[in-house]
């Protein structure tokens, strides 16, 4: 799948920025990295497409943004998650623990599938 | 590739990205930032900087594409850019004035057709203006079906309630009423009423193909939030350089005998109906090019208004209403709450919102809370004397628009207090404004399909 046409705000893309960000403040290209780390090269994002999540979540109050200027002279912006975005993340936990137990009990039980959450 | 040529690369890459209106200045740092910390990365790796600024760049996806989760997010920067890019150009010619030539055409000629049927101004029949919005209106929804390029269901969905607004207001049977004034028989309140508020439900029901169907989306509710004001401006202006025009042609014909009365009847009609299709049409084909007026206006009203406000709120409660109270008070506190509510829409319409809270945002919130002192008093005062007056369907009418108003503003200023001290986000206020619009248009809908029975048709 072209990575570029993946939809951003669809599923996977905001809790995994917010647990990213919840290990520690970090900046854009950071957070591109670990995912790819994080996913082993599977989950491959257009990395451009981050930044408007970044605004969204920063509009709804998950995140905060700060400039900061490097010994180099250069500026990064750097993401720090607040309370409301954990708690966010909480919630989105238990959703998805929730979905994955009915699917697993559904295919009959399959453990493994509780282990990827 | 020296690091020059990869200097030259980025420049040209910058300067690519940055032609699209979504993004920003403070965006672009940061994507170029991105980049530069890519290219690091992958040179780092072994890559020759070459191979690194081509793998770079194509790991940070299309440009359109980019533009387009850009523009998503960020549909207001939409509406104030200054530059349009040479493919947008591009993109509107193909859509551009010759449908909203045929639509304005189309509403024009239908005005015409039911004023000669209907006489006016000879004969002053009625039905004509109760039903002017109706001859004009679903041609504004005809226009925007069609250029959202709606499909055949959206399109019915789109012309129903006009269809339906249609047959109740016309079969209504209205009893002979007051309002003696203008018309050829007497009209009664309810009818004067149903005549005011039926535009206002009827632009309600243009936002379902402005938004593209998509009514529940709180960007697109800004949109349609923005697009009223520019599509207002549009028309006034419109409609004085029209004035102008008429003016003059009377003036310039009238010696050689043309009958000054015959222009008026057959220019006025037809420039009000066209215009309100060729308003509509330029708000769409301008709103990336100019800065949008409303929000400019309203910066250069708020503080004047909240002056104005203050004062007021001060002098009544120094000396209450007293003998100045009218029955029609409420009317005009009314139109005192609506510019309110203009003024605050129209500063969130244009005020970016990550920005932290500024002196404007305070200043707004002092002309809400002075307005919403006055109304409270003036609410306070007429329930005082309700006996005195008794609730006809005027009064009503005006009380219940108030109370719409006052809860609108109540919340706005409360919200805004916590976005002053930090406690919420701009976005809450934002959200509060277009989940807050369906009330308008039930409070409309309630007026013309209601009020007729509830007050027997007076």
């Amino acid at each position: 799948m072209h990575p570029a046409t993946q939809d951003l705000t669809a599923a996977p893309a905001t809790p995994l920025v917010l647990t990213i960000l919840s290990e520690g403040e970090s900046y854009g290209y950071a957070i591109v990295d670990r995912v790819r780390e994080l996913s082993g090269g599977d989950l491959e994002w257009a990395d451009s497409m981050v930044y408007p999540l970044f605004h969204r979540l920063r509009r709804l109050g998950y995140l905060t943004t700060e400039w900061r200027t490097l010994p180099e002279g250069r500026r990064r912006n750097y993401y720090a998650i607040t309370d409301d975005g954990r708690a966010a993340l909480a919630g989105r936990k238990r959703h998805r623990v929730t979905a994955l137990q009915a699917l697993s009990s559904m295919w009959g039980g399959t453990p493994w599938l509780l282990a990827a959450t | 590739m020296t690091v020059n040529q990869l200097e030259i690369d980025i420049d040209e890459w910058r300067a690519f990205v940055a032609q699209s209106p979504a993004v920003d200045g403070a965006d672009m740092e940061e994507l170029e930032a991105h980049l530069r910390d890519q290219i690091a990365d992958l040179t780092e790796a072994g890559l020759t900087a070459d191979e690194a600024f081509m793998v770079a760049v194509r790991r940070m996806g299309s440009v359109d594409d980019m533009s387009r989760e850009f523009a998503r997010e960020h549909s207001g920067r939409l509406w104030r850019q200054l530059v349009t890019t040479e493919r947008e150009e591009e993109e509107e010619t193909t859509s551009g004035w010759v449908p909203a030539l045929l639509f304005a055409l189309a509403a024009a000629i239908t005005i015409q057709v039911a004023r000669v049927a209907a006489g006016f101004p000879d004969q002053q029949a009625s039905w004509f203006v109760l039903n002017a919005s109706l001859f004009v209106l679903p041609y504004l929804a005809g226009y925007f079906a069609f250029r959202r390029r709606l499909s055949w269901r959206q399109t019915l969905v789109t012309l129903a309630p006009f269809a339906v607004a249609a047959v109740v207001v016309n079969l209504y049977p209205f009893i002979e009423g007051g309002f003696t004034e203008l018309f050829d028989r007497p009209l009664s309140d309810t009818e004067v009423l149903v005549a005011a508020h039926l535009p206002v439900l009827l632009w309600f029901v243009v936002a379902y193909p402005y938004m593209n169907g998509a009514f529940r989306s709180h960007e697109k509710r800004m949109d349609f939030v923005r697009f009223t004001g520019e599509w207002f401006i549009y028309y006034v202006l419109i409609g004085l350089g029209g004035a102008v025009l008429v003016g003059l042609t009377v003036a310039v014909l009238e010696p050689s005998g043309v009958d000054p009365e015959l222009i008026a009847e057959w220019v006025l009609p037809t420039g009000s109906a066209g215009a309100v299709i060729v308003a509509a049409w330029l708000v769409e084909s301008k709103q990336r090019v100019i800065e949008n007026m409303a929000p400019v206006l309203t910066m250069v009203f708020t503080p004047l208004f909240a002056v104005m406000l203050v004062v007021a709120a001060v002098v009544y409660a120094a000396s209450g209403f007293g003998e100045v109270f009218d029955r029609e008070l409420l009317g005009v506190f009314d139109a005192m709450l609506v510019v309110v509510l203009g003024l605050v829409l129209y500063g969130i319409s244009a005020r970016d919102s990550t920005a932290s809270p500024g002196w404007m945002d305070r200043i707004q919130l002092v002309s809400v809370v002075s307005a919403l002192v006055l109304d409270v008093m003036v609410l306070g005062a007429m329930v005082a004397r309700i006996g005195e007056f008794g609730f006809t369907p005027n009064r009503t009418a005006a009380l219940g628009l108030n109370l719409v108003l006052l809860v609108n503003l109540a919340g706005a200023a409360w919200l805004s207090a916590r976005f002053l001290t930090g406690r919420t986000t701009f976005h809450r206020l934002e959200r509060w404004q277009t989940a807050y619009l369906p009330v308008f248009a039930i409070w409309a809908a309630t007026v013309v399909v209601v009020f007729p029975p509830l007050f027997s048709f007076t």
